[in-house]
């Protein structure tokens, strides 16, 4: 059975999901409850946007912990405990705040089973916000995926529906190795069709949101949308245009790029991360290592510019890829 | 005091053993042997072997990067210990880890590591889980007066403080961090003072003493099995060793560190043994000479041991 979600809340529902069925999944991270320790008030947020709502009244609060402002002290005790077989699913409030903690990111979770010699499994979870379009400004608007990707020993998945979110959120939380899954704040409350049941994104498989012969777009989270978006609209001047979601940064489902460049000839890549070293730059080497050969015209690549994101609405919005701009990105490959 | 002789022989044990394991390493290293650098604690044995004799198997440890008397104290084979310093496949950590990465999960040494702090967040986790299950395990981290002036030693001890975890804290001061001075990096001259902050108990020790260490650490572990939360010990110490094996010294005294061998936990701890009738010279020289004998066994074992793989590059990086 499927029903309208929206991403918010079907990332809520794979949280009660995974935390109902196995007593082993927690959940550390700043105001998921909100008025911690204020007994009558406690729960009054469910999380800055209210994804979280409802979590500690029913979970309680030995299963959902509000925390300080401690973004290495928290994912660090999630890695500890992680590592003596709790299942912690943390959230980090905004993939900015990386920063604060990046010795647990880049140092801890990915390395230590590979250090010990196998010895231990950390499957810890992170949930992060990133993305341009909320006028938040450069500190509460990147991207960043792209770094994660680089760290040897993270799985990390930017799904773009609510169905994605949920199947993948889940999927995340089960699998026994660090998994970061990001959250476009542009998102939160598009809807989608939702599984009522409890479901899985395979690992490490993309998806074809939209089958066409003509180019292949290739994109990630939000830029889906936009790339849906003006592929419906360039159906109409029978323009075929493949929309190829990855899912999955890292494994990256190098197959389904590939096979679609095979069939298209041509691809556009669009990233919203840093122009330098992002998953579009990952993803052009790979089809110009890999798929050279079905290539009739030359990778194309957009992205935002070398900056951080400003805040004035103008601003902000000639930082993200517009519609007009992948349009006319399109009917450039095909000419 | 609760210690038995069976117990106090063991803790003697242990420190002569780790005295020889440092020392070995150390020859062994400018031997060529050994290809890693490492970062040795002869001299400051009396701190992880005091707090540990305090501890059930059951807890966890998680040490740091001068972390082999950690190890030791808490049982792990000297073999294994010794083969992972050679890089070789018969080590704890199948040589991917060396010195700094050695971990025993059975015996819960939950890993050495090569980020100072890098520890102090983790330990918080195990405590976690002994808070949710109601279990009565708990949780000790050795760090150094360098890393107490990491972030991550004040995020560390405010959630322990707030959520009551039954984390130990174990501040090892042996006055430098690398070639910096403790005097000049903290602005404070007592760094238990720094407990305050976060409401808990900080408990200055004589660290030299194993006896004393012991006993601090017995009542930290007892308050902390009774939910009553963390505690800060600061053990003051000394390394006769330098930061790491082959080190360009010069920013210490000879007369500072000669001055600190006439305190040496070692023959301090067999005077005391002696003076009350645990054991003689006669068995003193027994437990010196086996200790001597394991030394031996381990670096044997790691010398006819394989290296890996090269096939093994990849494996367990994920489950």
């Amino acid at each position: 059975m499927e029903r309208l979600l929206t991403y918010k809340a079907a990332i809520n529902e794979a949280i009660v999901t995974a935390m109902r069925k196995d007593d082993n999944v927690i959940m550390l991270g700043e105001d998921i409850a909100g008025a911690a320790g204020r007994e009558k008030l406690v729960g009054a947020w469910g999380g800055p946007y209210g994804v979280t709502k409802g979590l500690i009244k029913e979970f309680g609060d030995k299963r959902i912990f509000d925390t300080p402002i401690s973004e290495s002290g928290f994912l660090g005790a999630a890695i500890g405990a992680a590592m003596v077989g709790m299942r912690p699913l943390v959230e980090l409030m905004y993939v900015d705040f990386s920063g604060v903690s990046f010795d647990q990111f880049l140092n801890q979770a990915p390395k230590l089973r590979f250090m010990f010699g196998g010895q231990v499994t950390v499957p810890i979870t992170v949930k992060t916000l990133m993305g341009a379009g909320w006028r938040n400004a450069g500190h509460h608007s990147q991207v960043l995926y792209s770094l994660f990707a680089h760290i040897p020993g993270w799985y990390s998945l930017a799904p773009s529906t609510p169905h994605d979110a949920k199947g993948g959120l889940l999927a995340a939380i089960r699998n026994n190795n660090p998994v970061i899954l990001f959250e476009h704040k542009m998102l939160y409350n598009v809807t989608g069709n939702v599984p009522e049941e409890d479901y899985e994104l395979p690992l490490g498989k993309g998806e074809i949101k939209k089958e066409g012969k003509d180019i292949t777009i290739v994109a990630l989270s939000f830029m889906v949308n936009r790339a849906l978006a003006v592929a419906n609209k360039l159906e109409k001047d029978n323009i075929s245009v493949e929309v190829v979601d990855p899912i999955w940064l890292a494994p990256l489902d190098e197959e389904i790029i590939l096979n679609s460049v095979k069939k298209t000839g041509k691809i556009l890549i669009i990233d919203e991360d840093n122009p330098r070293c992002n998953m579009a730059t990952d993803i052009a080497a790979l089809v110009a290592t890999k798929g050279f050969d079905y290539l009739d015209a030359p990778v194309k690549i957009l992205s935002p510019p070398n900056t951080p994101v400003s805040y004035s609405p103008v601003l902000e919005e000639e930082y993200l890829i517009s519609e007009e701009k992948i349009e006319k990105a399109v009917r450039d490959i095909l000419e | 005091m609760d210690l038995n002789k069976e117990k106090l022989l063991e803790m003697l044990k242990h420190m002569i053993t780790t005295r020889y394991f440092e020392l070995s390493v150390d020859r062994l290293y400018r031997e060529g042997k050994i290809p890693g650098g490492c970062h040795l604690g002869y001299g400051e044995e009396s701190t992880g072997i005091g707090v540990i004799a305090a501890l059930d198997k059951t807890d966890y440890v998680f040490s740091n990067h001068r972390g082999h008397g950690h190890c030791i104290a808490k049982g792990l084979d000297l073999n294994r210990m010794m083969a992972e310093l050679w890089g070789k496949s018969t080590g704890y950590c199948r040589g991917r880890g060396g010195s700094m990465h050695i971990m025993d999960v059975k015996n819960r040494l939950m890993g050495t590591t090569g980020i100072v702090g890098g520890g102090m967040p983790q330990a918080n986790g195990p405590a976690l889980k002994s808070m949710i299950k109601g279990t009565k395990e708990v949780s000790v981290v050795f760090f150094g007066d360098g890393a107490s002036n990491q972030g991550t030693f004040h995020e560390a001890l405010n959630l322990a403080s707030i959520w009551k975890l039954p984390t130990i804290f174990v501040l090892v001061n042996n006055h430098y961090a690398e070639a910096t001075p403790i005097e000049y990096a903290c602005n404070i001259k007592n760094l238990a003072d720094r407990a305050k902050s976060y409401g808990i108990p900080g408990v200055s020790v004589d660290g030299m003493d194993v006896l004393k260490v012991y006993e601090a650490a017995a009542e930290a572990v007892q308050r902390a099995r009774k939910g009553e939360g963390p505690t800060l010990l600061v053990l003051d110490t000394y390394r006769y060793a330098g930061h790491y094996v082959g080190e360009p010294e010069g920013y210490r005294t000879d007369e500072e560190i000669e001055s600190y061998k006439k305190k040496d936990c070692i023959l301090n701890f067999k005077k005391y043994l002696i003076e009350n009738k645990y054991l003689d010279e006669n068995e003193y020289k027994i437990i010196d000479e086996n200790a001597k004998k394991d030394l031996e066994k381990a670096i044997e074992f790691a010398d006819s041991s394989p290296l890996p793989n090269i096939s093994d590059i990849d494996t367990d990086v994920f489950v």
